[in-house]
């Protein structure tokens, strides 16, 4: 039993008593210790919270208790979720210090899956971002190589499966945290179905688009994950009352002949990086060789998603983002008795919100605002439409869509700190997957030859068809390791003090 | 012609309930007009013939049954609160002296 091993092997050798799971957590722990003084994944530990649970759980595993898959196998959690009495930030200074006094529907999963939550992961400032580099605690540093970025808004819990500190991790993805820092990391993450996981308990950044989902490093991982955080939730108003797809049993089914697998023309060809684009094209050489049939697909709108999206995400996030008022929680600044209320919310939203945030509250101000309401929000609603017709046509053609996930590998810190628009733009290929509700996955596809950085394949299912993009993930990913010969993880440098 | 004034950011952010100082809102006309000039590109193909899409479901209200629950106690309520006073948010003065 070693911490590099998946979480599935972790599951075993807990249920055949080979480790308890107080051992296996304090055995993260001791990783996280030596490992994340550089890498930064975590923004806070609960080890008491996470040694108790563990305890518990080898108490009913002692007294013969049937218990579920993943009963004793550590997590990261994203820092955007709550979970109660313990710190939620979501990387910024607005919360510092607030403990919510409530689970989140996905935390309440966990835990009654006997998951052991280790802490909570850094990410960009209310999930705003790409690279980490907008939370207010500092950027998550890539375990490939320490000076670049681990990808965003979820790079703490990418880079915490990257960097063996946790076999399991939770992330969000709005327009892409989820799949693009597991793209540049090397591991595999999933967007949902809209709907299919609960928002309950998750801070809002842009309502019709978030969707909490799982991480992990390999496939069946994340489909045991997700089995366990999914389901119909009456405290979402948006969940969706239907049966989760067999996931776990799609994970396992390596079989791909003769489904129909489109390559979307608009999210392929050049604007790659060209390691991206090799790696991407050897992949689908593999899914050939495997029998999947291969189609081209137009979606000719999918080229106006980025600009809708820094619409419509940013005038919900307007919105959304009023409540941090400094009357209900978190940060109030000024209070001295002489200001009102009105100026004391001023100047604590000042203090408060980092410059990503407030770039996208103005923008979401001004896009809502009357008179240019119908030229920005309406417009970019419309164009929403049109993507989902466009993927309606193409599932017409086809059982799923690809893509690379990023169109770049991991870039450095600092590099697109100060250019906005150029740190968009690694959103490209993810956000159309939001626009329309459905879900979508990246898992690791090769390695670049220009850099040796891990590049992410994307696979994009129907709405409430999640099943289809882990047949298509499961059997990739079988093929690429006989390829290799060994986990893409392990071509990484190993960490300073590392196990 | 910039899309966007930096009076028309100064307005933007009283709207939105941050105080910014002079360098912040310089800084940010700068942004606001780079971005507003990207993103306008979905004026070219929203026709008037195309539906507004809000959200990617068919969103209904939906309702239970009006049945007492536990809820959180008035401390756990308050526990994050900046300022409490007798299980009550206390907030900074919300009217003039008058």
């Amino acid at each position: 039993m070693s911490i590099r091993d998946n979480a599935s092997q972790m599951a075993t050798a807990l249920a055949n008593k080979e480790i308890s799971a107080v051992e296996l957590t304090n055995q993260h722990y001791q990783q996280i210790e030596a490992v994340d003084k550089d890498v930064h994944a975590f923004l806070h530990l609960d080890k008491e919270g996470a040694i108790s649970q563990a305890t518990e759980i080898d108490k009913k595993r002692a007294a013969g208790e049937k218990l579920s898959p993943l009963a004793g196998v550590p997590l990261a959690l994203k820092d955007v979720l709550t979970q109660k009495g313990v710190p939620t930030t979501c990387g910024s200074k607005i919360l510092e210090g607030w403990r919510p006094p409530y689970d989140s529907t996905v935390v309440s999963k966990l835990k009654s899956a006997g998951i052991i939550i280790l802490g909570k992961t850094n990410m960009d400032e209310f999930a705003m971002g790409s690279s980490t580099e907008n939370s207010a605690f500092g950027p998550t540093h890539n375990p490939w190589d320490l000076s670049r970025i681990p990808g965003g808004s979820g790079g703490g819990s990418a880079a915490a499966l990257a960097a063996f500190e946790a076999p399991l991790s939770i992330g969000t993805d709005t327009g892409g945290s989820i799949r693009q820092p597991a793209a540049v990391t090397g591991t595999v993450g999933v967007k949902p179905t809209y709907g299919g996981v609960s928002r309950y308990g998750l801070v809002a950044f842009s309502s019709s688009l978030d969707q909490a989902g799982p991480c992990a490093r390999t496939v069946l991982d994340t489909a045991l994950l997700h089995q366990v955080i999914a389901g119909f939730d009456p405290k979402d108003s948006t969940s969706i009352n239907h049966a989760v797809p067999d996931v776990v049993a799609a994970a396992k089914k390596l079989e791909v002949k003769g489904m129909k697998i489109g390559i979307v023309k608009q999210l392929s060809g050049s604007g790659y990086q060209k390691g991206v684009e090799n790696k991407f094209n050897e992949a689908i050489v593999e899914l050939v060789k495997l029998g999947a049939e291969i189609v081209e697909v137009s979606c000719p709108n999918f080229e106006y998603a980025l600009a809708a999206y820094y619409l419509i995400a940013p005038s919900e996030c307007s919105s959304n983002l009023a409540r941090f008022d400094s009357i209900r929680f978190g940060l109030r600044v000024g209070d001295d008795g002489s200001k009102g209320a009105e100026e004391v919310m001023n100047l604590t939203r000042q203090a408060g919100f980092g410059r990503e945030v407030k770039r996208r509250i103005i923008l979401g101000t001004y896009a809502l605002s009357s008179g240019y309401y119908d030229a920005y929000y309406g417009s970019a609603q419309k164009v929403r439409t049109l993507i989902k017709r466009d993927f309606e046509a193409a599932f017409e053609k086809c059982d799923v869509l690809v893509s690379p996930t990023a169109p770049t590998t991991a870039f450095k810190i600092g590099e697109k700190a100060d250019d906005p628009l150029a740190m968009y733009l690694n959103d490209i290929a993810t956000i159309p997957v939001n626009m329309a509700g459905i879900g979508g996955m990246s898992l690791p596809c090769g390695l670049a030859e220009e850099d040796g950085l891990p590049v992410g394949f994307q696979i994009m299912s129907p709405a409430m068809k999640d099943d289809r993009m882990y047949i298509v993930g499961g059997a990739l990913e079988a093929a690429l390791l006989a390829k290799w010969g060994k986990p893409i993880l392990d071509f990484a440098p190993k960490l300073a003090g590392s196990k | 012609m910039a899309a966007i004034s930096r009076d028309e950011v100064a307005n933007l952010a009283r709207l939105a309930r941050i105080a910014m100082s002079d360098a912040e809102l310089d800084h940010l006309a700068g942004e606001m007009d780079v971005i507003l000039g990207a993103v306008a590109r979905v004026q070219e193909v929203a026709g008037k013939d195309v539906p507004a899409t809000s959200h990617p479901l068919d969103v209904n209200n939906v309702v239970r049954e009006d049945e007492v629950l536990p809820s959180l106690l008035p401390s756990e309520a308050l526990s994050g609160a900046p300022a409490s006073e007798d299980q009550r948010f206390k907030v900074p003065q919300i009217l003039g002296e008058e």
